[in-house]
This record gives structure tokens, sequence and C-alpha cells, in this order.
């Protein structure tokens, strides 16, 4: 079976394996002998393939079709490629040699072709397209070739290329490939596919004269949850125009309406999953973002304004990275995660030394010269880097979808930025509550002088707490480069966002940050349907103002005397 | 004859104020003469450009005066205040759309352009009235009260004070710019109102008019100042001064602290929305950037540079950075926003008292442990109060 699909799918290399037969079958016997009978074998099958092939030149149509059983019954390994190219439009001749290609895009807009060899399916050169003409089809024969590539496909060993074969053939089922698919389900070994050749077989059972047929049919597609499967049922209980049932038989008819409210809940089911989902992977960059902003603002109670842009330096930085390691922009972002931790953290140091710690104690002094700091790394990376947005990459192993089943898929680099998320979360928490710097920094929180007093360099404390959370901006503008555009506004856009997260949580708390940002990420996905993107995110700036004037401290407020010095 | 007298002994101990009102009367009859009566050819022709920057930058003091009563008078920072002006302009905005009339690219007599363009039937219902200058000037002062006074009613009464106010204020300000940006509001999306013909029948594109517009405006500027006076002058703005300075004591010593903060801050957004309304018939647009959040944080800035809790200050900040703004974004706009920056960090970190604590020193030179007003003090920091957590 394999030995035979290799033949099949490369001319070149069969030569080879059918010398390999030969070598086995014919050890006994001399060696010129099994050296020259396959070889002959190929050479006649190549000329025989050939005649065909140059019969297409001027064939009429229903003669094409006898030459394209003709060619697909030879078991020639070019067969595949070469059907496949004259159902796409791919298969010329050129009239000055009669010689047939194929060609590599059969797009007119190119002005000239690049030619492949029928037989060895090597390169051939090019051509200009006017020296070529096309080998025409029409519907019946392009259905025909439709049949003739999926029978091919559907006895591939790969069991992908026969679930993308039948895939293909359920989305418009006829009686011949019904008659293939039936074939096949007997000897079909992966679940997988077989299931789909069952859906196909069901589908093509509603239209059974056979009530028990109809009714087995329904039976099988009642769990399936694919948008064609269930306009198909839903189409058995439609009224013709003269007020009777499409449907006659009773039983079918109900059976068929049990069958399509329990699809329509299971996908209502799955398309709430989804949009928690949603929800929760715009929650996790609310989130993302705003964590550093809970260490310094919720821990030391420091307004950064220019918490943005340090998220800002760590999209840049990521750009960096990429441009330095061109070749290997999957691991670009591994490498990015901590060099934007890095060059944040130290601007958040430097920030902190310079200015910030000449304005403890003076929270809205503390809010403008941030803002000024701000508009300085704005105009920077203007300078730096230019006004233009730049193009940050994201690598192959971050695209992509997960279908989970025909109502529910997820893109991966959503699942990620979950994932990511509750990583530094995580690391946080760990970092606060299980280190030393953790230890000193509640410390020095709860009490300043008795932290001094026992010996803690509260200063160097504040630095470090300063750039933790500065740090934590960096990465969060890394996740933040694969969702949106890196230039230098990048980090306004998400500033008052982040603050209404922290503040929605409770200041001074982290899990309260956590369950804050996912939530108004959920109520965000949740209203966007009714009321559209921006008015959603209206509602939640209102409802967000309307809950703090309820409750001004948060979710999860502050208790104790720590809560009255803010 | 008591009003002057009033005036005038008022006057007396405010000689900030009354250079400020003296420069204001000056602009406001000398300008208007530069550029009238002096030929074009002679050098000191003003330009009706400048004329109308200058315009332009009284209508900013104004929006300064009205931040400085609230924060450095009421210690309420408000990033919000954009947004009254905003509103301010969008009810004159709304007034010069409908004298547009039948000359619009449509022709149509009752709807403006954008409207006819989003195939709108008839006019909405907020739209009525606002064909009478009247009703437009009331609502210029109206819309920006009344949101003031929900804000703050809800505001004030829960307690929700300092940064946190801050960040309201400025979420709020953000929530109405994306409003705005909408088509479906009614007000023109992301384009605003622009191309207005004329205002009570005067053309808006003749000098005379824009003459009369920055005369207007200088008289209102005097007027806000004045008003502003008389309210930080007066037993209500002590108690707003000790509100600032210690509000809880203020309100253990028997004096409503919500209220104050709630009329001193509608008094605020209905000056931020007079001052709105007379910026949108000189520049000549309004669209929903005005309502960005930087704008407001950009006013607080004047006001630091000018001097907080000066009022004159205040009016003057605004004026020079606005002149420095016009100056640079012209001349090398690469380093505006690097100078904006800047002077946002070093008036915080080495003007605490801005312009104004260089020209008037106080009365005895300040020593440490002086009792500054809490805001300006270097009080101990977050933690050092909070003592040990109770559990």
């Amino acid at each position: 079976m394999r030995l035979l699909d290799g033949l099949r799918c490369c001319g070149h290399r069969s030569g080879r394996g059918a010398r390999q037969i030969g070598l086995r079958w014919f050890q006994s016997l001399l060696l010129a002998a099994t050296l020259f009978a396959p070889d002959a074998l190929a050479q006649s099958r190549n000329d025989g393939f050939l005649a065909a092939l140059g019969e297409l030149r001027e064939a009429s149509f229903p003669d094409k079709e006898k030459i394209v059983e003709r060619l697909s019954e030879s078991g020639h390994p070019s067969a595949r490629p070469v059907l496949t190219a004259l159902l796409e439009d791919r298969l010329y001749v050129r009239p000055q040699d009669q010689k047939i290609f194929l060609v590599k895009s059969g797009d007119d807009s190119l002005a000239s072709f690049e030619l492949v060899d029928p037989l060895s399916l090597r390169d051939a050169g090019s051509s200009p397209r006017d020296a070529l003409t096309k080998v025409g089809t029409n519907n019946s024969l392009r259905k025909l070739l439709k049949l003739t590539v999926a029978r091919f496909d559907l006895s591939s060993p790969a069991s992908a290329v026969r679930l993308a074969a039948v895939e293909e053939m359920l989305r418009s089922l006829d009686d011949a490939s019904i008659a293939l698919l039936r074939k096949r389900v007997g000897v079909e070994t992966d679940a997988g596919v077989k299931e789909e050749i069952e859906t196909g077989l069901a589908l093509a059972a509603l239209d059974s004269s056979d009530p028990q047929a109809r009714l087995d049919g329904i039976a099988t597609l009642a769990h399936n949850l694919r948008q064609q499967v269930r306009n198909r049922l839903a189409g058995l209980l439609e009224q013709s125009a003269d007020g009777g049932f499409v449907e006659r038989d009773e039983r079918v008819r109900r059976a068929a309406a049990t069958a399509v409210r329990a699809i329509d809940r299971s996908r209502t089911f799955y398309s709430g999953i989804e949009t928690l989902f949603f929800g929760l992977s715009v929650g996790s960059v609310l989130v993302l973002v705003a964590i550093g902003l809970a260490v310094t603002f919720g821990v030391m109670g420091v307004i950064n304004m220019a918490h943005g842009e340090l998220m800002m330096l760590g999209a840049y930085t990521t750009y960096v990275v990429q441009l330095a390691m061109p070749r290997h922009i999957g691991a670009s972002i591994l490498v990015a995660v901590p060099a934007a931790f890095l060059v944040a953290g130290l601007a958040g140091v430097v920030l902190e030394r310079t200015i910030i710690r000449f304005l403890y104690g003076r929270p809205l002094e503390t809010l403008l010269a941030t803002f000024g700091v701000s508009l300085v790394l704005q105009q920077l990376v203007r300078s730096i880097f230019s006004a233009n947005n730049r193009s940050v990459e994201t690598p192959a192993w971050m695209s992509g979808t997960l279908q989970l089943n025909d109502a529910l898929s997820i893109t991966y680099n959503r699942l990620y930025i979950v994932i990511f998320t509750l990583i530094v979360f995580a690391i946080l928490l760990i970092v606060l509550k299980r280190t030393r710097l953790g230890l000193d920094i509640r410390a020095v929180t709860q009490n300043r002088a008795m932290a001094q007093a026992m010996g803690i360099r509260t200063e160097w404390v504040d630095a470090m707490t300063f750039g933790l959370g500065s740090g934590i901006a960096g990465v969060a503008g890394v996740a933040l480069s694969q969702f949106t555009n890196v230039g230098p506004n990048l980090g306004q856009s998400y500033i008052i966002d982040s603050f209404m997260v922290v503040v929605f949580g409770g200041v001074g708390n982290l899990w309260g940050t956590l369950v804050g940002g996912m939530s108004m990420g959920v109520v965000n996905q949740l209203l966007e349907p009714y009321a559209g993107a921006v008015l959603a995110k209206i509602f939640v700036l209102v409802a967000l103002i309307l809950f703090i004037q309820r409750w001004p401290r948060g979710l999860f407020p502050q208790t104790g005397r720590a809560a009255e010095s803010q | 004859m008591r009003v002057a007298r009033r005036l005038w002994s008022t006057l007396a101990d405010d000689p900030g104020g009354a250079v400020f009102l003296a420069l204001l009367l000056a602009v406001a009859t000398v300008m208007p003469a530069l550029n009238q009566v002096v030929p074009v050819s002679s050098a000191l022709h003003l330009s009706t450009y400048s004329l109308t920057l200058i315009g332009k930058y009284l209508c900013y003091a104004m929006l300064a005066l009205a931040v400085d009563l609230i924060w450095g008078y009421g210690g309420i920072l408000s990033l919000g205040h954009a947004a009254f002006f905003a509103l301010g302009g969008y009810a004159m905005g709304m007034y010069l759309m409908r004298q547009i009339g039948r000359r619009g690219v449509y022709g149509n007599p009752i709807l403006p352009d954008f409207m006819v363009f989003l195939n709108w039937q008839k006019l909405p219902w907020f739209w009525l009235g606002f064909n009478h200058f009247w009703f437009a000037l009331a609502m210029m002062a109206l819309v920006p009260a009344l949101l003031a006074y929900v804000f703050g009613w809800l505001a004030f009464r829960s307690r929700v004070t300092g940064v946190y106010l801050s960040i309201m204020t400025q979420a709020l300000s953000y929530a109405l710019m994306l409003a705005f940006f909408r088509n479906d509001m009614g007000f023109g999306g992301n384009n605003g109102f622009t191309d207005f013909k004329d205002i009570l029948g005067f053309d808006l594109h003749q000098d005379g008019t824009r003459v009369v517009l920055l005369v207007i405006t200088a008289a209102a500027l005097a007027t806000s100042y004045l008003a502003c006076r008389a309210i930080v002058g007066s037993r209500a703005g002590r108690v707003i001064r000790a509100i600032r300075d210690a509000e809880s004591r203020t309100r253990f010593l028997g004096y409503r602290v919500e209220s104050y903060k709630l009329w001193v801050f509608v008094f605020s957004a209905v000056l931020a929305g007079i001052a709105g309304a007379l910026y949108v018939p000189q520049v000549g647009i309004i669209n929903p950037s005005e309502f960005a959040p930087i704008n407001s944080i950009e006013v607080v800035i004047w006001v630091a540079v000018g001097g907080r809790g000066t009022l004159v200050g205040a009016a003057a900040g605004a004026v020079l950075v606005n002149y420095a703004k016009t100056f640079f974004t012209g001349a090398l706009p690469e380093v505006w926003l690097y100078a904006l920056g800047s002077l946002f960090v070093l008036v915080t970190l080495f003007l605490p008292r801005g312009l104004m604590g260089l020209v008037s020193r106080p009365r005895r030179p300040l020593r440490p442990g002086d009792a500054l007003p809490a805001t300006w003090t270097d009080r101990s920091r977050v933690g050092v109060s909070a003592g040990s957590k109770t559990k």
C-alpha cells in the first residue's frame, strides 16, 4: 500500500521503488534481467500515459471524459497531479511542438507560466502565456475530475488527505460520490474519516424513498453540529407552497424536529463557551496591562501615567529583538519577554530614582510628572523609530485555530494570551509571597518606619518594587505587540483601561485585578453583539464609574488602617 | 456705585488681579485697533489670524481658571474638564450648524449636511431649539452643569476623592469621546461640526465679527475672573480651601463638604462650557478629539505652570504654554512634546507654586514645618501613616 502510494505521488522515485520490488521478487534471476525488466515496464506505461494525454489536445468533451478515465486507470504516478491540474485549469498545450505541460499557477495576470513536465513532474522552464493553449473543461468533465481526484485521495494512506477528500465531497453530494463513499466506508480504519463518511451517507439517506432509511439518517445526524447538517434537517420541516410538508412521513418530521432542536441547543451552548473564552482572552489583555500598575499603584500608591509607555517600550523591544534575529521569529518572542522585562524594568528604576522618589505622598503631582515622562518617551520613540507603526511578526506557532468541534474553535493566540497572563500572574504572586524581595515589599507597604528600623533598605525596596511593576508592563507590551499596532500611541490607548481595572478590582489587591480584568473582558464581550464594540466599551466605562460611586474601594477593598492612608 | 466700590476694594487687595484685568482691557482695546485701524501695510498691523489666535488663548485661559478654581482651591483634580469645554463647544456648534440652513452642500433647510449624508429624515429631538440663540446659550451652560451635577453628586456623596476622582473624571471624558465619535449619536461622528457661516446674522469670516468675538471673550474672561475671585474671597471660598487642606476635619466641624464641593464643581464646569462655546466660533471647528483625555491633562499643566491656587497664574499659564505650543509646533515640531513633557516634570519637581511662586513671594520665607496646604507638603509616605495592618 505504502509503496503503491509512493509510486503515485512521485514518478521519479517510483522507478527505483519498482526496481526494489523487482529485486525482492526475482532474487534468483540474473542481475541483468532484474534490472531491465521493470524499466521496460515503466517505459511502456509512460508511453501509454503520454499517448492518452496527447489525445486530450483535440478530443471533444465526451471523448475527454473517456481519456480521463483511462488516465486514472493507468495507475501512472503522475495521474493524480495531471488530473488535478486539468480540474484547476492548469493543463496547457504548447502548439509549437504539441507537447502538454502542467503550469505552476494558472493566474491569468501572469505574463509567463512556469512549466512542469507531466511525466517526471520536474520543472520544464517557462513559456510566455500567449504561446500556450489551455486544455478546456466543461461542467460534467469537471464533475468527473473531482470524483476521480477524490477517489485517488480516498485511497491515500494519510488520514488527513482522506478526511479532506470526504469533506470536499460532502460539499456537493451526488450519486457517483455517494457510491464512492459507500464503497469506502467498509474499509476505512480511521475513526474520524469513518464518521465523516457516515455523515455523508446519512445526508444521502435523507433523500432515500424508504422512511426507515431517512429515520436512520436523522439518528446518525442528530449529534452533528455542522451548519450544513442543521440546515439540511431543518429543510425537512419546511412546508411547500401548497401547504403540504416537504417531508411526508410524520415520524421522520418529528425526529428531524427533535434533532434540529438538539443541534441548536448544543450550538448555542458552544457559542456561549466561545463568547466566554473570547471574554476571558480580552480580560487577560486587560489583566496583563493592569497587573504592573497593580504593583506600582496598588502596592506603592504611585500613580504612574507613564505605565502605558513602559508597555510601549516592551513592544518596541519585541520589534528590535525580531530585527536582531530575523531567522528565528518563533523563538524571538521567548527572547523578547525577558528582554522587555529588563528594558522596561530598568526604565522604571531610573524613573523612580530620578523623579518619583521626590514625589512620594503627593499622588496628584506624581500623576502630572509621570504624564510628562510619558510624553517624552512617546516623542523619543517617534524620533528613533519614526511615527509610523512598526510591524511585529506573529510566530507560526501562535497563529492558527484549535478546532474543538464543528461549533467551537479557538484561535491559538487567544489561548496563549490567557495562559501567558496566568503565568505572569502566578510568577508575580510567588515573587510577592515567597521571596525575600516580596517580604521586603510587603513590610515596607505595611509599615515603612518599622521596616526601616528592622534594617530593610526601604529606598532600595522602593526602586525594586517600581522596577518590578515596570518590568511587568514591558512583558505586557510583548503580548500587546501580537495584538495591536506597535506605534508611539500604543500605551495611551490602554492607560485608562488599566487604571479602571485596578480601581475596579480594589487597589492593593492582585486577586482583585485578576477578577476585575477578567470580568470586565467577559462583560464587554457579552455586550458586544447587542451594542457594538464602541458602545459596549462606553457601557462598561459608565458602569464602572457608577460602580465606584457605590463601592469606592473596588471589588476587594483593603481593610484595616492601611486603607485609610490612601 | 456700591458694586464699583466693592470691586475697587477687592482689586486693591489683589494687585495681580488688577494687572491681569488691565492687561485684558488692553488686549480688548488695542488688538482690535491694530487689526481694524492700522493699515495692512504697516508693521504694526495685526493679522486676523493672530487676532483669532489670541481669542483662542483667552478661551483656554478661561478653561484654566475653571480648573484652578476646583484644583487650586478645592483640591479636586479633574482630568475631565476638556469634556465640559467640548460640551459647551458642541452646544454652540449645534446653533452654528442650524444657522447654515440652505447654504450647506446638500441645501437642506433643516438638516445639517452630515444628517442628509447619513440619510436621516428628520432632526433628532435633542437638536430641537438650537436654531434659537438664547436656547443654545442656555444649553452651553446647562449641559455641562447637569453632567457635572450628576457626576459630582454621585462622586462626592460616596466620598470618591483624590486620585480615584481624577481617574473617574478621565474615564468619563474618555467615554464621552468614544460616544461622540459614533455617527449614530447625531453629532457628526469624527468630523464633528465645521464650515460655519454666521452667528446672529454676522458673517463669521468677517474681520469685524472676529474682533467682536475677541472683545466678548476678553469680557467673559474678566467676568469669570471676578466671579472666581469673589467665590474664593467669600466665606464659602474659605470652606472650600479648608476642605482641600483637611477634608475630614472640615466635615467634623459641621460643614456639608459634599454640597460645597458639588457647587464649586458645577460652577467650574459651567465656566469651562462657556469657554468652549466662545472657542468654537473663533476656531471654526469642533470634533470629538476635544474630549481626548490628554487635553484635560494639558489644562492641568497650564495651571501648574502658572501657579495653582492663584487664578491669575492659571490664566497666564494657559496663555504662555499655548503660545509656546504654537511657536514650537510651527518652528520645531519634533521638540514640542519633549518640551511639554519636561515642563510637566520640572514644574512639579522644582516649581510647586508655578511661575506665580517666582513673582509673588510669600509674606515671609517658608521654613520646613510651615503649615502649607496638605497637597503641597511632602506628607509622610503612604505606608508610614498606615501603621501596622489591623486584622
